[in-house]
């Protein structure tokens, strides 16, 4: 071995250790988080801490939901991000399908307003949001925390860039062949369009899951509160009892890391094409 | 005229269904962006806790009064510390990891996963995490610091400390979108500028100051801009972890509107907040775009 591969040989696994040791860092309080989790509160109170328990218990997860029906939370958020995404999945398809493939007057300065509206912090709308679900009687209400986000620029400007890429061939056979246009949108375009919609799934599921301010705001009662919501309060109660919290966290994220694993590819489409704006 | 007939129906008709398929999303963004944005402008202006029934006319009082009040300075500065603290640090470890990834590595998609399990994580669930990470008698941060014989600190009580155990979690949870981004622009740089630069002779060090860094400017631009809009909208982690405080330290600009608008229901002052915030990212952002994207002259 000469010394030029040597050094290229060193190179390689210096890398190696630091990437692996940034990874670790990055998924350590995750880990601390579990582990922690499954230990007696004796064993989490102590210095030097371990990081393996003496003892695993489940009584931290039996605490915790004894404490707060996560239960519940989990529900509520699971509706209101089915919901949501669902919601998004038609409406940011029709808009799309008008952008894309409709002729109308202002089609592309609307299509260009409508996007702007992107750039507008979510705070600056956030009060009279509050309000307008507050004169239609919504606040603490399911329907507060799903209608405001069943338009989206983001999601429809992602539904129409693909739309794009699909030969209008398709659509002037079926409309030939009788097909109206919610048909060709329906039948011949959202078939084709599945990897995008599944993009727009994903990445809406996730947003509208780990929200956090807009449930705060306009939720009120224990019955509707979010996972996030109801961790957040949580914390504020148990302040310190480290075991309950770390179970109550773990509840709160593990199913949804799990979702991710699978849907991986496609949340990290969404973020790219988050960066194709301009 | 039969031609002109058809073409003015089928326009016509065009318009009708275009209406039809918008009319969903037209609703929806007209209640909650379109109505809102004009909305609190004009509570910008006025004051009114919400319960009353009538919003008074006050003029240019909430803005006169944010730029007087001495706490709203202090969160500010809060905000912009927090974005000079994380911004530039997350680019720069976001960069060289996509970098590297980009290379021949095993177990990289393990490694992905591992950089991205913060990004997927709630930020509240993360932020209580990190409460326990930061806990100064038996925290992992103490203690891995205690190795170094660092003393341990009070991370989340200390007024000096606090924004750095902010900033600290900021990076860790961010840096993996950033990654993605930055990922996506290294795969759109084509293998034969490298080649080239390979023929002539050129180092991996110069390859990668004299092709990456230039072809990737559009897009570091695109996460500089981005990165910055998202640190000064920090919110959910600040209110799990430090709840603004110890003494205000953390206290940053969405947490005082939030504060001003359903703490204490001055739905004017807040709006007024909520505009001057607007300005400050939008002057902010065009700044970025004026003297920045000018000096991006390569694209891939």
């Amino acid at each position: 071995m000469n010394a030029r591969s040597v050094i290229r040989l060193l190179g390689t696994i210096v890398l190696h250790v630091v990437m692996y040791a940034l990874a670790i860092i990055a998924v350590a309080p995750f880990l601390w988080m579990v582990l922690t989790s499954f230990k007696e509160l004796g064993d989490i109170l102590t210095f030097p801490p371990s990081w393996w328990p003496k003892v695993f218990i489940w009584q931290n997860y039996v605490d915790a939901f004894d404490a707060a029906p996560f239960g519940r939370y989990y529900l509520n958020s699971l509706v209101v991000a089915f919901a949501v995404m669902a919601g998004q999945m038609i409406t940011c398809s029709m808009a799309a399908y008008a952008f894309a493939r409709l002729h109308f007057w202002g089609r592309n300065v609307l299509f260009y307003l409508f996007l702007g509206t992107m750039m507008i912090p979510g705070q600056v709308t956030m009060i009279p949001s509050f309000l307008v679900l507050h004169w239609l009687g919504w606040i603490d209400s399911y329907p507060a925390l799903i209608v405001p986000g069943l338009a989206s620029a983001f999601g429809t400007f992602l539904m129409r860039q693909f739309f794009l890429t699909i030969p209008r061939d398709l659509d002037d056979a079926a409309s030939i062949d009788g097909c109206g246009k919610f048909g060709v949108l329906w039948k011949i375009i959202l078939p084709l369009a599945r990897p995008a919609l599944a993009t727009l799934a994903v990445f809406t599921f996730m947003g509208v899951f780990n929200d956090f301010l807009w449930a705060l705001i306009v939720v009120s009662s224990e019955d509707m509160r979010t996972v996030q919501l109801g961790l957040a309060i949580f914390r504020d109660r148990y302040q310190t009892d480290w075991g309950q919290l770390m179970a109550a966290s773990v509840t709160s994220t593990l199913p949804i890391l799990v979702v991710f694993f699978f849907a991986q590819k496609y949340f990290i489409k969404g973020i790219t094409l988050s960066g194709l704006k301009d | 005229m039969y031609r002109e007939l058809t073409n003015a129906r089928r326009n016509r008709s065009d318009w009708l269904s275009a209406l039809a398929f918008l009319s969903p999303t037209l609703v929806v963004s007209g209640a909650f962006v379109v109505f809102p944005l004009l909305f609190s402008f004009y509570l910008s202006f006025h004051t009114w806790n919400m319960f009353s029934s009538q919003a008074t006319f006050v003029g240019l009082d909430n803005y006169r009064k944010i730029a007087t009040s001495e706490e709203f300075w202090a969160v500010l500065k809060n905000t912009a510390v927090y974005t000079l603290g994380t911004v530039p640090v997350n680019m720069l470890i976001s960069l060289l990891i996509a970098y590297f990834l980009n290379k021949k590595l095993a177990g990289k998609r393990l490694l992905r996963t591992a950089f991205f399990t913060p990004v997927v994580m709630s930020s509240v669930a993360a932020a209580v995490i990190w409460r326990w990470v930061y806990e100064p008698n038996f925290g992992l941060l103490n203690t891995v610091l205690g190795w170094f014989c660092i003393p341990a600190v009070n991370w989340l009580n200390d007024p000096a400390a606090a924004m750095s155990a902010l900033i600290v979690m900021g990076v860790w949870k961010t840096f993996g979108v950033n990654m993605v981004l930055f990922s996506a622009g290294l795969q759109g740089i084509p293998d034969h500028y490298y080649e080239a630069a390979e023929i002539d002779g050129a180092g991996r060090w110069s390859r990668f100051w004299y092709i990456t860094i230039p072809l990737l400017a559009p897009t570091t631009f695109f996460v500089l801009v981005m990165s910055v809009i998202g640190s000064f909208q920090v919110f959910d982690t600040v209110y799990v972890l430090t709840s603004g405080g110890p003494l205000g330290t953390t206290k940053v600009l969405v947490f005082y509107l939030y504060e001003h608008a359903f703490k204490f229901f001055e739905m004017g002052y807040a709006s007024a907040v909520a505009y001057v915030m607007f300005a400050i990212i939008f002057t902010l952002t065009m700044l970025q775009t004026k003297y920045l994207k000018q000096s991006i002259h390569y694209s891939a």
